[in-house]
């Protein structure tokens, strides 16, 4: 079989001069990793079609209720503009919750999750590269959600400060895949209930993060509690950037105090995810119920 | 470690593993012992339950043991899990890793990234391994649309992406046709073959597998390995004599008149059966004390004018092994597993 000369490979050293990497080596196997990761993502996007229904039309939908019902009472026609951005933004609630809180409980059960286990990257890579892609997959929903409603609905964005404006995206991004990092730890222990959850932590989200009223409207002790969600945080300061001439109720913290709300909770969702990672692959394999695909 | 005398390619010394269980803890591995050398082909082979894939599980880092101590290459499988993973891969039967909106190619690059090796570098030893294990024509289709054996065959070229110096094997060809299973068997052979070294463990319950791959096979049965030896050795464990099938045109005296014979342990007329010329045959089955007593059988026959026209050497099978080592067969022992990782 001609097979023996192509499964030579890249045998040079013994094994034990094998395993010896560098540091560089390590380094550039996890970027690559973080790379790799995102890859099924990104080509998912151009390879399923339907996300366009499910997560461009029902959204779009949606949002479309609420700016006729506003348009119905009266509302401050900056209230249009606010929806339209929340709706966008449900994009990445959405993949936060069932693309990254419950990718690795999916992974299990495919048997990815095993073989993740046993390659050499830093897991955080796979983690990385999950919510890289899922931020590419969204961002492309979210656009195309806030441009279709903002020219159907003629929302007008004024933006003084684009520096800030994209500080804040970034964050929030950061802060939100954070979370779903440490979700995804969370959930796998959970096992089966991960479902559950999911369904759980989606509707009321999106209600105590404002995403359809400013999220001040909840009181100060309200708007408060949900600090600590960085969609809440992360949609109302780019809704006081991005409608720079709006009426914001008075109690709602300036962009700047929510920039720092949102650094901090990207590093210590971040660092709580890795945290979370390996005090789960040491359960896993101490208990042998995690990453082994029949248990 | 000592580095000048070269590590064991696997190294396990009183390795028990016990799974938290309701009513009871479940024991899958009971104080097992077991070295491999570096380019052995090893198998485990025992029925389900037996504690294979968790002595493999333990192997590739994937759990931990209760107690005891097992080494990869001279690797702590606690301490050192980074270094085992980096020259090790793994491929169990019934795969269904990756992502079915990927092609061949693309689910094969992806693994690549987890090994480090550049975008480029990925993309070649890819197309490399797709034509090595025949997948050439399916490169560009979804995974999801593989057969069970096309799927496998990409499982297995995924086990080698990083070029691993030690392969698991778990079952790898668990639920694939003949045909399937036998063009895989192959692909291993060949790829261990191509590089001096390259060591491969493999747990099965075929044992006609076993039997053909491997160098040196452990049974194992209910957490313990039951006895370790080449194929050979071990069917020579119950066969202490050498059995004969012999059929004869005709024979003088009867089978006593060769059971009285010297190094001959028993003589039985099995049967006498009509040749293709419709001539009557004697089957005779003949145990002897060793191969050489044959000689004097045959001797014997050419005195009386008996023409030999066929002579088989019946060999025991694994089976026969296992059986006489546990007192029953694997059917029976499948039955009695506990479920849990075997």
């Amino acid at each position: 079989m001609a097979a023996t000369i192509d499964f030579v490979g890249r045998s040079g050293a013994g094994p034990r001069e094998a395993a010896d990497w560098s540091r560089r080596q390590e380094l550039m196997t996890d970027l690559r990793s973080v790379r790799g990761r995102a890859y099924p993502r990104v080509i998912g996007l151009m390879r399923e079609p339907s996300w366009v229904l499910f997560e461009i039309l029902l959204p779009f939908l949606s949002t479309a209720a609420f700016v006729f019902v506003y348009r119905a009472i009266g509302a401050p026609q900056a209230y249009v503009g606010f929806v339209v951005l929340g709706g966008a933004l449900t994009a990445f609630w959405l993949n936060v919750i069932w693309m990254m809180a419950n990718q690795l409980w999916w992974e299990k059960s495919q048997g990815n999750l095993e073989l993740y286990f046993a390659a050499p990257m830093h897991f955080m890579s796979i983690l990385f590269g999950m919510a890289l892609g899922g931020m590419f997959m969204s961002s492309t929903r979210a656009i195309t959600v806030l441009l279709i409603a903002g020219t159907i609905f003629g929302v007008t964005f004024s933006v003084d400060q684009w520096a800030l404006l994209i500080s804040v995206f970034v964050l929030t991004l950061g802060a939100l895949y954070g979370l779903g990092m440490v979700l995804a730890s969370l959930f796998l222990v959970w096992g089966r209930e991960a479902w559950h959850l999911g369904q759980m932590l989606t509707e009321p989200v999106y209600f105590v993060s404002g995403l359809n009223f400013p999220v001040a409207r909840l009181g100060f002790l309200g708007a408060l509690s949900v600090a600590f969600i960085p969609l809440a945080t992360g949609l109302d300061a780019m809704r006081q950037l991005v409608f720079a001439d709006a009426a914001f109720p008075v109690g709602t913290p300036a962009p700047l105090v929510e920039v720092g709300i949102l650094g901090v909770m990207t590093v210590v969702s971040i660092a709580g995810a890795r945290w979370m990672l390996i005090a789960m692959e040491r359960r896993a394999r101490r208990d042998g119920r995690l990453s082994v695909r029949w248990q | 470690m000592n580095e000048t005398i070269p590590p064991f390619a696997i190294e396990v010394d009183a390795v028990r593993r016990v799974y938290a269980a309701k009513p009871a803890p479940v024991v899958a591995l009971e104080s097992i012992d077991l070295r491999v050398e570096p380019g052995e082909f090893f198998g485990l082979l025992g029925p389900n339950g037996a504690g294979k894939t968790t002595l493999i599980k333990i192997l590739t880092t994937l759990l931990l043991p209760s107690s005891g101590r097992a080494r990869v290459f001279g690797f702590d499988v606690e301490r050192d899990t980074k270094k085992i993973r980096r020259i090790m891969n793994m491929v169990a039967g019934g795969e269904q890793s990756g992502y079915g909106i990927l092609t061949v190619r693309e689910q094969l690059w992806m693994f690549t990234q987890f090994y480090g090796l550049t975008g480029g570098d990925g993309w070649r030893r890819v197309d490399e391994l797709i034509e090595a294990v025949g997948l050439a024509e399916q490169r560009l289709q979804r995974v999801s649309t593989l057969s069970t054996g096309q799927r496998q065959k990409m499982n297995l070229a995924r086990g080698l992406l990083n070029d691993p110096w030690i392969l698991f094997l778990d079952e790898p060809t668990l639920g694939l046709d003949v045909s399937a299973a036998r063009s895989l068997r192959e692909l291993i052979v060949d790829w261990k073959r191509a590089v001096p070294g390259r060591t491969i463990l493999i747990t099965t319950h075929y044992m006609a597998e076993a039997d053909e791959l491997c160098d040196r096979i452990a049974i194992v049965d209910r957490g313990r390995i039951l006895a370790i030896g080449s194929p050979d050795e071990l069917k020579r464990r119950v066969q202490r004599e050498s059995i004969f099938r012999l059929e004869l045109d005709h024979l003088v005296g009867g089978a006593s008149a060769i059971a009285s014979l010297p190094g001959v342990v028993s003589a039985n007329e099995a049967a006498t059966a009509p040749d293709a010329g419709a001539r009557q045959t004697v089957v005779m089955n003949l145990v002897l004390e060793d191969d050489g007593a044959l000689g004097q059988v045959v001797g014997a026959l050419a005195r009386t004018g008996s023409e030999i026209l066929g002579l088989r050497k019946s060999e025991p099978t694994l089976e026969d092994v296992f059986v006489e080592l546990v007192g029953r067969g694997f059917a029976e022992s499948d039955v009695d597993a506990p479920d849990v990782a075997s």
